[in-house]
């Protein structure tokens, strides 16, 4: 496996410099590009959010600060750190201080062992999956803090929906982030990524994801992801456009701007993990020979992803609480179970590699086919009653509701 | 003048690396427990808390232990402190700072926390620390290793803590249903 930092520190120990400072230097080189590409990055995404979603409402987004508008985000952010920093008089200075870095912390700590080429890795951690899930935990006592110490109850209740928000998807996307560290083997990300190789006569044209064994899995990642980005449909915490926002109500200037920075970033970077877990992280064509392809290759996955999230969030509307914790609670997690516990079973079945995969992929379309026709008849059910419930009583009738009973 | 003081205070030696970051990580693990202990409003208790345990999971890191570090932040700061502070919250008369740190069983609580801490010093200097001298397995395999010591040597006590949460969880099910 090829060591991106190995490399650089033997050129600087070349150079004549010492093996500590040698190291030094790069693990210096490496923290300080990991850490700044969050904040171009989230300039980056913003400006694709507006436009993917001017382009659904059938409006051109921003379109005046340079061409397609894109400096209108540099603009912005300017804005934001011009703005003054108004904390409540009977705020609790240090959480309320402290809420904003750690959301930020918890996000861009996920970088690290995040694989954008072969070997281009912060840390390949052998417990990898394991920390990304661990870091999580994090952003819950980020919104917890911000709720609590901004000495507002709005705040404080919204920093309770959002604990339980997260808690509740957190169960269905860590089960489902084991779907493929139990078909790889490993908790190393670099090491998931390299195993969705596909050679064909001895090329490997990387597309051997293990979303095409586990598809049911990947998806229930992704609507996970969405949740736990509070990302429309799951955005009621925020409901940008009627409320106020919801635990970071009393934050202003470059303060509310770290929640929003966090806020992009973590649905970027939940769909860089999706990519690395089921879509082949930095696999492409050509990836053996030329390794910094990788890059180019994750990087499209990602904004494709991130695009697709965009999508939801322009077509999608959004669902009240209770739907919510119901589906986390009766549909995701149940279904995530079983999907696991028949994938450990076939891939204990004494038969070859390819027809474990096989009964494995077998498995999850039928266990979401059931999942997903038992919903539609559920809201079928629903449609119809809502409707006749509605109906007017007679020829002349008025357009009361009718009682509970009614129709059933 | 300066031997003399260097005879009377002799420096400690240079810290090598390893060391330095042990009592960088020691410093921000005490100061944790310390605001647990003396801070008065009880949030900031809890915050200390989770300094501690991020403390603790640092120490882990470094001694190369990462299954250990990361389960530590992802069950003490994820789910426990959620917890705590979850129960601190909800009581509203505590959350502001009205608690007093003192109650009637000061002196009982002292006397006990010594005798703990002079048992536990007795303990730490008279248990002959063994020295590891097998291999550790290293990368994917001490994982791997971890994971089959759970269902062979250690396959009752680990089932007896899932039997324990489930418990805990249907305990919390049953108080927590509309009469």
């Amino acid at each position: 496996m090829l060591n991106w930092s190995a490399a650089l520190s033997q050129f600087l120990m070349n150079l004549g410099l010492p093996q500590e400072v040698a190291l030094g230097i790069t693990f210096f080189i490496g923290a300080l590009v990991l850490a700044s590409i969050g904040p171009v990055l989230a300039l980056v995404l913003i400006h694709i959010t507006r436009k993917v979603i001017s382009r659904i409402q059938d409006r051109l987004g921003p379109n005046r600060l340079g061409p397609w508008g894109i400096f209108q985000s540099a603009a912005d952010a300017v804005k934001l750190l011009s703005k003054e920093d108004i904390r409540p008089a009977e705020a609790d200075v240090i959480a309320y201080t402290m809420a904003p870095l750690l959301a930020v912390f918890g996000v861009i700590m996920s970088l690290a062992v995040i694989p954008f080429a072969n070997g281009l890795i912060g840390v390949d951690l052998n417990v990898g999956v394991l920390y990304l899930v661990a870091l999580g935990s994090i952003g819950i006592m980020s919104a917890l803090m911000a709720g609590w110490s901004s000495n507002n109850k709005y705040a404080l209740l919204a920093g309770f929906r959002v604990v339980a928000q997260l808690l509740s998807y957190e169960i269905p996307m860590v089960l489902a982030m084991l779907g493929p560290v139990l078909l790889v083997g490993s908790m190393r990300m670099n090491q998931i990524a390299a195993f969705q190789r596909l050679e064909i006569a001895g090329f490997n044209i990387g597309a051997g994801y293990t979303a095409f064994i586990i598809p049911a899995m990947a998806m229930i990642f992704f609507i996970s992801a969405l949740a736990e980005s509070e990302q429309t449909p799951f955005d009621l915490l925020e409901a940008e456009s009627e409320l106020i926002a919801g635990f970071h109500i009393e934050y202003s200037g470059m303060k509310f701007a770290m929640f929003f920075l966090a806020q992009f970033l973590n649905s970027f970077f939940l769909g860089a993990i999706m990519v690395t877990l089921f879509f082949g992280g930095w696999q492409g064509p050509f990836v053996d020979q030329l390794p910094i392809l990788g890059v180019v290759y994750f990087l499209i996955k990602c904004f494709a992803v991130y695009v697709v999230m965009q999508w939801v969030r322009g077509t999608f509307p959004r669902v009240r609480i209770d739907q919510m914790m119901d589906f986390a609670w009766k549909v995701l997690v149940p279904l995530v179970l079983l999907l696991i516990l028949w994938q450990m079973v076939a891939l204990k079945l004494p038969v070859p590699t390819w027809i474990q995969y096989v009964s494995v992929f077998v498995g999850n379309i039928v266990v979401v086919g059931i999942v997903l026709g038992v919903l539609g008849r559920y809201f079928r059910g629903e449609q119809l009653r809502t409707k006749r419930a509605f109906e007017p009583k007679s020829l002349i009738g008025t357009m009361q509701p009718a009682p509970e009973t009614a129709g059933d | 003048m300066m031997d003399i003081l260097s005879q009377l205070f002799p420096l400690p030696p240079i810290p090598t690396v390893p060391q330095a970051v042990f009592i960088l990580i020691a410093l921000v693990t005490v100061v944790g427990a310390l605001i647990v202990a003396i801070a008065p409003n009880l949030y900031h208790n809890a915050l200390g808390l989770i300094v501690a345990f991020f403390g603790a999971a640092g120490i882990y890191a470094l001694l190369e232990a990462e299954f250990l570090a990361v389960s530590q932040v992802l069950i003490y700061v994820g789910a426990i402190s959620t917890l705590i502070t979850f129960a601190i919250m909800l009581t509203r008369g505590m959350m502001f700072g009205r608690t007093s740190r003192n109650n009637k069983q000061v002196l009982t609580a002292a006397i006990m926390s010594c005798l703990l801490f002079v048992t536990l010093w007795g303990v730490i200097g008279h248990v002959p620390w063994p020295s590891v001298f097998a291999d550790l397995p290293n990368g994917e395999a001490i994982i791997a290793k971890l994971g089959e010591l759970f269902v062979t040597t250690y396959m009752i006590p680990f089932e007896m803590m899932a039997l324990l949460l489930l418990v805990a969880l249907a305990g919390a099910l049953m108080l927590a249903r509309d009469k």
